[in-house]
Formats: structure tokens, sequence, C-alpha cells
């Protein structure tokens, strides 16, 4: 297929994934910063917020103060930020608009009907039940563009390019979390805090959609480092970054069997996937969970590059 | 009279290019009053050279260059034999009726003011072509001052005539929009100019005018130095405007921070062949 | 201007035949049910995304042409007539291109004269002796025809450079067998949904000589922003080509590759919807940014094959059109099966004082342009129009041709106030390939919509209709 078809996919894909993910952050931080003072400390959520979704840099260019309407203009609805929930269906709409005959008609629908329902929402909202909503709204919209790929594509290299897009832009959201939230996830004696971080456990959890999870996985009330290990080590935890790599492993194999060939991205996925599959959590603690972290984010940039190297230029 | 020409052209990039393709109008063809002794092209980096005549019987080269590379050099060299015609130039490849350098083109599009030099130059000379082809070249010599700052290879004859300066290219192409607006068919010459102030060292290569006079046929103007051509001048390629008489046309794929730098010699060669 | 020639009426009031079994259906059908598929009709349109852009309109992009939903109908009889007159036709174009850019014998008999062709800005100079497989210049032809009577029909338009439309001729007649299966079931209509494979056959014969394997085919469009853009998404859909950019592809040694997630691959036949200045910065446009470095010089080379070939647009001019009964004669020896508009072509001083005093009574068209853009109706224009479009004509009168303002046949058609006649026009798309000349029964069908107008183009409020070619 042409390189441009597949950057396309793969971006189309990785555009309704952050817009997922933007809105779990914002759904997230609401509920938190609702809560009474004395249960989630005197940390300002909604900066945290900006620092999770990576772009806190365009955000101070742009706002003064991180309070919750600077914060939720920027993230969901603002045209100048490129990263906005807004722009990246946007985005996603205009690579789906390009590769228009790659998709189904199932897909073109989820992600044009979604694009036609944005302008709905106009500039922002009028309350925030609204914005609540609209949140809602965001993740299922994500949801039905993700099931229609998932059930109607042919299994071929289209589709794979489209989870690689999928799965690199999760692990990436994760990450991000971890590299914000780390502190909170220090084992007892190392860090400072104490039972008011509960809220911000089930937050980061809430953030990925693994609460309930979390509970039939570990049938123990929230632990930080369990925390951690869900969300780094645990293969059959969807969003964490083991469970990404397994996935991308398993696209670019599909990809290489088909075309015969491999290259420099199939071997970067196995060792990163191989890196996480011998990692333990108390190795990981003990070598730094920040710098485990962030060496991750690199990582998987660098994992994006080969992809891009390799296939879609 | 033999003339040795050196004309290099290069690029550097402070990113390499993925890859460069180019084509080139370097290299001359014989007619009666120029015979091409020698000539070869260079290329800095190994690639197949294509060689091919283009619709206007010119020599032209098209090349693929895989990168990356930091530079890369296009470089021609050679030695033509001229003699002077009285500017006329016969036995060139024809591959068009002069009617056809009556087209327009984006870079010779006439606007008011050149239309109203054309008719000036009309009322000044009569009608005699030959006279009013000289009449427009000394006024256009006049009237532009050289100046290789204020315009660009994108410059219109329209552009420059308004700004009253310009290269070359320029001069050429104002010309040419005021000849084909007085329906005199002209096309654009490039080529090298043997500068008798014994300047061999130049920036760039040279560029001037044939225009068509019935019983005649193509006769060279020069509106930067105001003559007609001599054996001075070497004739590269022929076009409507520079565009299709351009030494190099190119892309880049990949890569950043191009610059350029042109290194023309043009010379008299030590022995001459004939007297 | 006589009246205009009802296709469904005669002058007594009649149904001609062709039209008796839907002037049938029509008396039956409550007007309710009509505007209701109409309706359903816009619906699927609006769906399948089936939408053009407006140049200068901001909120562009998502407009829809309007559809009428009944169909325009012709008999077997008069069907071949017509393609007995386009082959004719697509055949002298093909032969006169080729001549231009070759022998140019045509100007040396003084058929057409050497400036309208050499200084024509839409002829080619780099072009000049350069061969196409088979000999083969405008493989895809979209000639727009228009009726004035029972037996006569006029070419309005030769279009050689990159007729669109198609993909409304096919769109229009899916819709039509979804909405009104009872409608077909009682007529016997020639099929049009060939066409896609019809053009690829055509494309794929016209491949290089040297190419052994199956030909690659790709269609070359200026990308999302080009107000045909959906055309070409869903043609490349059609014929199961890829849909290249121009940044899709590049050329190396004199061969176009693209760039595939499985590293190049040749490509050897383009189906470029790109006008001829924007294909290749080397030796056009040198700022376009939708074409291929280089491209060329890969054609020039043989090594690859443009469909349709390069300046072609020649054809399309509209002072080289009125030309085109004698290119038939000269090429062909044969009179023309159908009747050119009588023209008269302004850069002519007798034919230009002629048409500065009739200008009321004209239609005056540029040669260069299309889309119903820049012309003046004279009939219909306010003095004041006519006195601006003097001063345009009388500044550069070799931009204009003149013609009498024709009475474009009417054709049944749903409005506001319920069936009424309004005008329509007919472009047929003719297929050339190695082996011979197609055209699927039928063509795209353009209607004004406003009553009274013979304005069709969909730029200016026109819409279109099915177009049923009835079987034997």
């Amino acid at each position: 297929m042409l390189s441009r078809t597949a950057d396309n996919l793969f971006w189309l894909s990785r555009y309704v994934e952050r817009a997922e993910y933007l809105a779990r952050i914002l759904d997230a931080t609401q509920r938190l910063s609702a809560l009474p003072l004395a249960y989630v400390g005197s940390s300002n959520e909604w900066e945290s917020a900006v620092l999770t979704a990576g772009c806190a840099n365009a955000f101070f260019k742009q706002y003064e103060e991180a309070n919750e309407e600077n914060v939720t203009d920027f993230l969901a609805f603002s045209t100048a930020n490129a990263s906005s929930i807004r722009s990246c269906f946007e985005l996603a709409r205009s690579n789906a608009r390009a590769v228009r005959t790659a998709l189904t008609v199932e897909m073109w629908d989820a992600i044009n009907g979604t694009w036609l329902e944005l302008k709905r929402y106009g500039n922002g909202p009028a309350s925030r039940e609204e914005f609540s909503r609209f949140l809602r709204w965001v993740q299922e919209s994500s949801l039905r563009y993700d099931g229609s790929a998932y059930r109607t594509m042919l299994r071929n290299d289209a589709y794979w390019f489209s989870r690689l897009g999928v799965y690199l832009e999760r692990a990436d959201n994760t990450a991000r979390i971890l590299d914000v939230k780390y502190h909170l996830l220090l084992p007892d004696n190392e860090r400072v805090g104490g039972p008011l971080d509960y809220f911000q456990w089930a937050a980061i959890l809430r953030s990925v959609s693994a609460l309930t999870a979390y509970h039939w996985v570990y049938r123990d009330s929230l632990q930080p480092w369990l925390v951690a290990d869900l969300l780094i080590l645990k293969e059959e935890m969807p969003r964490s970054l083991a469970s990404c790599y397994e996935a991308i492993v398993r696209n670019l194999d599909s990809i290489s069997g088909a075309y015969g060939r491999q290259g420099p991205a199939q071997r970067q996925a196995r060792g990163m996937r191989a890196r996480l599959q011998n990692s333990r959590m108390d190795g990981i603690f003990q070598r730094g969970l920040h710098e485990y972290i962030g060496e991750f984010i690199t990582e998987n940039n660098r994992m994006g590059a080969a992809i891009t190297e390799q296939f879609l230029l | 009279m033999r003339i040795r020409i050196s004309h290099a052209t290069t690029y550097r990039y402070d990113t390499p290019p993925n890859s460069v393709i180019q084509m080139l109008r370097l290299t001359p063809r014989n007619h009666n009053g120029q015979y091409v002794v020698s000539w070869r092209v260079d290329l800095s980096e190994d690639c197949l050279l294509h060689q091919h005549e283009d619709a206007f019987g010119n020599i032209s080269h098209f090349f693929t260059a895989e990168g990356p590379f930091r530079e890369l050099s296009v470089a021609v060299e050679g030695e033509v034999d001229t003699h002077d015609t009285k500017s006329v130039v016969s036995g060139a490849v024809e591959r068009f009726p002069p009617g056809m350098y009556l087209r327009e083109t984006a870079l010779t599009q006439p606007d008011a003011a050149i239309v109203d030099f054309a008719d000036s130059a009309r009322t000044g000379t009569g009608s005699d072509p030959l006279g009013l082809l000289h009449g427009l070249m000394t006024a256009l010599n006049r009237e532009i001052t050289f100046d290789i700052d204020p315009t660009q290879s994108s410059t219109t004859a329209a552009e420059a005539f308004a700004l009253r300066r310009g290269v070359c290219q320029d001069l050429t192409h104002i010309f040419i929009a005021a000849a084909r607006q007085l329906g005199i068919p002209a096309r654009y010459v490039g080529g090298h100019f043997y500068r008798v102030d014994g300047v061999t060292a130049q920036d760039a290569g040279h560029a001037w005018v044939e225009a068509y006079v019935e019983h005649l046929g193509w006769v060279g103007f020069d509106p930067t130095n105001g003559i007609g051509t001599t054996e001075a001048h070497v004739r590269v390629a022929i076009g409507l405007d520079y565009l299709g008489a351009a030494p190099v046309r190119g892309t880049r794929f990949g890569g950043s921070g191009e610059t350029l730098k042109v290194a023309v010699h043009v010379d008299q060669a030590r022995q001459q062949a004939q007297n | 201007m006589s009246a205009a020639f009802d296709e469904m009426k005669e002058a007594d009031g009649g149904v001609r035949p062709a039209y008796s079994e839907l002037s049938r259906w029509l008396k039956e059908v409550p007007p309710d049910v009509l505007d209701y598929r109409r309706r359903e009709a816009e619906l699927l349109f609006r769906r399948i995304g089936i939408t053009f852009a407006v140049y200068g309109e901001a909120d562009a992009q998502e407009r829809l042409i309007p559809f009428d939903v009944i169909p325009r109908i012709m008999s077997g009889a008069e069907w071949r007539l017509l393609e007995k007159g386009l082959t004719q036709r697509v055949k002298a174009l093909n032969l006169f291109i080729k001549d231009i850019y070759g022998a140019r014998e045509i100007l040396r008999a003084g058929v057409v004269p050497d400036d309208l062709v050499f200084r024509n800005p839409a002829f080619r100079p780099e072009m000049s002796g350069q061969s196409v497989p088979h000999d083969i210049f405008i493989h895809i032809a979209g000639i727009d025809i228009v009726r004035v009577d029972a037996d006569t029909f006029y070419v309005l338009e030769d279009n050689a450079r990159t007729p669109s439309g198609v993909s409304y001729m096919l769109e229009n007649r899916e819709i039509m067998m979804r909405l009104f299966p009872e409608l077909f079931a009682r007529h016997r209509i020639a099929p049009v949904e060939n066409y896609p494979d019809q053009l690829l056959a055509t494309l794929k014969s016209v491949a290089p000589e040297r190419v052994a394997r199956d030909p690659n085919v790709v269609m070359l469009t200026p990308g999302v922003y080009n107000s045909a853009y959906y055309e070409h998404s869903f043609l490349a859909d059609k014929l199961g080509v890829e849909l290249v950019e121009g940044r899709d592809l590049f050329v190396k040694d004199e061969f176009v590759y693209m760039r595939t997630t499985q590293g190049p691959r040749k490509v050897d036949v383009i189906y470029r919807r790109i006008d001829d200045d924007f294909i290749d910065p080397l030796t056009f446009r040198p700022d376009s940014a939708l074409g291929v470095a280089g491209l060329m010089s890969a054609y020039q080379a043989g090594n690859v094959t443009m469909a349709n070939a390069v300046g072609t647009g020649i054809a399309d001019d509209k002072a080289v059109y009125s030309f085109m009964p004698a290119v038939v004669k000269f090429y062909l020896g044969e009179e023309p099966l159908l009747k050119n508009v009588p023209t008269w072509r302004c850069r002519e001083e007798e034919h230009l004082a002629y048409v500065l005093e009739h200008l009321h009574e004209l239609v005056v068209k540029e040669v260069h342009g299309s889309g119903g853009y820049g012309m003046l109706i004279g009939p219909a224009a306010s003095k004041i129009a006519i006195e601006q479009f003097r001063l345009k004509l009388k500044a550069a009168p070799k931009n204009f041709i003149a013609q009498p303002t024709l009475a474009l046949s009417t054709c049944p058609t749903c409005v506001e106030q319920g069936v009424a006649p309004r005008h329509v026009d007919l472009r047929p798309f003719v297929l050339t390939g190695s082996k011979g000349t197609r055209i699927v029964p039928g063509g795209l069908t353009r209607v004004a919509m406003k009553e009274g107008s013979l304005v069709v183009n969909s730029s200016q409020g026109g819409g279109t209709k099915d177009t049923w070619v009835l079987d034997g």
C-alpha cells in the first residue's frame, strides 16, 4: 500500500486514541477537584492535567493560571492547541478523508459522524453537566471508531498500521500519566504523603479505565506499587505498557509476515517487549521509577520514528 | 575565437537530502557561428546521467542522485570555437516556426508600462524591424540599471521594468515582452559571454535575446551589454523565457539549509585552433 | 430564440414513444411520493459524501449538486446516432492532437491557422515530437452535447483535458435503482455500471509497450482540497487502483515509482486529474507542489503513459472548436455527423464587428473558459452587463467567441411547483484505447433547475439527472 495511506491510517488512529485519553484525564481531574481539599491535598489538579497531557509549555504560553476554565478550554476545545480534543478529531477526520478508500463505510461513518457532531458542542460547555456529557461522548466516539475498525476492516496491512497507531499512542499516554504521578506510586518509605493519595490512585486508574480491572486482578485495596505494576507490567491490562508492546510486536509481525521482510522497527519492538517481560516491579523501583518511565517515553518515541522510517516515508 | 568555459554549480546542505533530481541545460550545440570542440558534464555523485534533446532542440540532461550527501556539484567544462556572423544565427536546430515565439509566458507578459515602452520605441524608429530592435535594445540598456540585488529568477518582465533594475535575465525578459508586443518573434538565450576587459570569473551565466527578422532570420541582441551578439557569445540553450532555457531546474527530497554557489569562468583558450 | 424542443411531449401534446412508460408512471404516482423520494435521494447522496466545492465560497467543502429524480430518456436509435457521431468526433480530435505535435499537416494545409495553435496557451511546445503508445492522446473525452430538435444534436464543447462528472453518472444510476425499482422493471435500460471496467481496460491497453506484466495503473489527484476530489477517490476505488498525490510518486532514472510500505513500486500508467501546468515543476510551473519532479522526462522516455496525454487541452479551446467540422473532413474525409454550433471568432475582424452589433442576442464565451464562468448570455443580460462585457470584449477580442442562443431541449423535471420542463444538456464519456473507442450508453445529463435558465453548470446551480438509453 501507499506509504502515505499507511501514514494517514496510523495517525488517524493515534488522534482518535489521544482524544479519548484527553477526555479521561479531564474526567478524572474534574472528579478530583470536586473532592474536599482534605481528601486530595493542596496540589493543583488542573495543572497536573496539563502536565499529563504533555502540553504544559504551550499552555503556559497562552495562560497564566491553570484553572478549570483555562484547562478545559485548552485541552478540549482550543483550536490553538494542536492536541486538543477538537483538534484531534479534526485531524483524524482530515486524515480519514485523505484515505477514504482505505476505510470501511462504518469507519468513515464513525469518524465523519463524530466530526459533524463536534460542531454541536461549539466552543465550550455551557455547564459542568454538559461538559460531562461531552467527555462521555468523546469516549463513546472513540469506542465506536475502534469497534468499527475492529469489526469491519480486512486483516491486512491497512488494519495493522492503524492498530500500530492505537498502541503506540496508548503506550505514550499511559507512560505520561505515570511520569507525572510517579511520586504517588513510590513505596511508602520513599515518599511523603499519606492516606490522601488514595483518591489520586483511584484517579490514575480511572484515567486509564482500569479501576474495576484493578480489583479483579489483585483482589486487594489500592496499593501504589500494585497500581504501578498494573499499568506497566500486566499484559492482561489493555492499557499497560506491556500489553501495548505485546500488540505492537504482534502487528509488526503480521506486517513482516505479509511483506516477507523484517527491519529495524520489528527488532526494536521485540527488544522493548522483552525488557517489559523481564522486568519486575521491585527492580524498577530499585533503579528508579521515574527514570524507568522517562526512558520508556524516549524509547517509545524512537519506536514511532522507526516505524515511520521503515514504512511511512 | 576559441573560448574556454567552465561552469560549476555547488549545493551545500546543513541536513543532507534523501535525493535530488535535476534537469540540466548546460551543453551547447553547433550552429554556423559556433563549433563545440570539447564538452563534458561532471557530477560529484555517482548516478546515471540521461541525455535528451528537448522540444526546442536544446541538449538536456537528467539525473537523480541518492543521498545522503552534504554537497552536490554539477560542473561543465569545454571549449567552443566561435566566429562573428554579424549577430545572425543560422544553422541552429529549429523545431518551431518563428511565429511560435510570439507566445506569451508568465515571465514575459507585458503590462501597460511595457506596452507603452514598446510603442514609443516604434515611434522613435519607424517600421524597419532591425532598426526597431536596435532602438529597443539601446533604450533598454539606457533605462535599466544593472543590479543583482532586487530581482530573482522568478521576477517577471513587468516587475523588473517597474524597478528599472535587474540582471541580464530581466533585461532579456523585458526585451522579449516588448518585441512580442510589437509582433516580432523573440526568444530567450542562455549562454556565456567572454569579456574583453579580461575579467574571467563570473557569478552566473549570461542571457540575451534572439529576435526574428524577415529575410535575415534570427538575430542576437544583448541588451545588458547594448550590443548585437558577437563571437564573444556562446549560445547554450533557447526557450520562450528563462524557465525554458534555465541551466538547472531541480527538486530536493528531504534535507534543509541549502546554500548555492555558482562559479563561471570564461576565458580565451591559449591556443587558437584557427586564424 | 425559437421554442425549445420538449424531449417528452410532441408539439400537439402527444407523448414521444421513449417517454410513454415514464409519462404513464408520472400520472400514477402521487406528488408527495415523488417529493419523498427526492428527499430520500438527497439523504443518500449526503451519506455517501458525494460533494463538490465551488471556488470562491468559504464553507464550500460540503455542497451537494441537486439531483433530479426524473430520468432523461433516449431511444436506442437516437443513441446509436449519437454514438457514431461521438466516435467520429473523438477520432478526429485524436488525429488533430497527434498532428499538431507531429507533422503539423493541418497547419501546412492552412485548414487551421498556425497562430491559433502555436500561440495557444493550451498548446504545449514541450510535447512536440513526442510519441505516445498507439498514437492515442485523448483516452477519456467528455463531449458536451445539446439537442435542438428531433434529429439534431450539436456539440457544445469538447473536453479533452480532464473531464469530470462520470462519478455522478454512476451514482445517479445507483440511487435511481434503489429508489425506483418499479420504474426500472417497466423499462429495458442499457447499463452504465461497467464504465470503471472499461476505463481500467482502456488505461491498461495504453501502457508503455515494454511493460510485459500487468501494468500498474494509478490515479493522480491534486488532493482533498480539489473540487473533484470525491470523484477521484470514488473512481480509484471502483477501478481498484491507488489514488496517489504528487508526493507519493518520484522519478528515478526516467522511471516513475510510488512510495509504498514495501518500498518503491514502478508505475506504468497515470490517470492524472491534474492540469498540465502542475504535473512537473521541472518542466512546467516551478512553484507547483502538486506534481512530480521529472515526470516529463519519464514520459518523454516512453516509460510511463499519461492519460490524457499532456497538451490535449488545446482541443477544449473554443476557437479551435469552431474549426472542428473542417478538422473532421481533413483527417477522415467524412462529413461530421454531429453539428457544431455556428461560432463567430472574435479574433477575426469581420466576426468581431458582427458580434459587437448583436451582443444582445448572442452567447459570448471565453475561448479558454469552462464551467460557465466569464460568459455573457445576451438575451438574459441587462443593458449594463452587456455594455460592461462590450468593453471586455474590445480589450481582448481574441479571447472570445460568440454563438447564437440555442434553444436547449427540455426534460420533465421535479421542481417546487410539481413536474415542469427544464433545459438539459448531456456529457457522454468517450474512452479510447488500443482496441478502439467505447462509450457507455448515456452519460451525465445536466439540468438548469431555474425556469428558463440555460446554464446547466453545477457551479452555477445546475443539477443532474440519470440518463437512460432504452434497449432496442
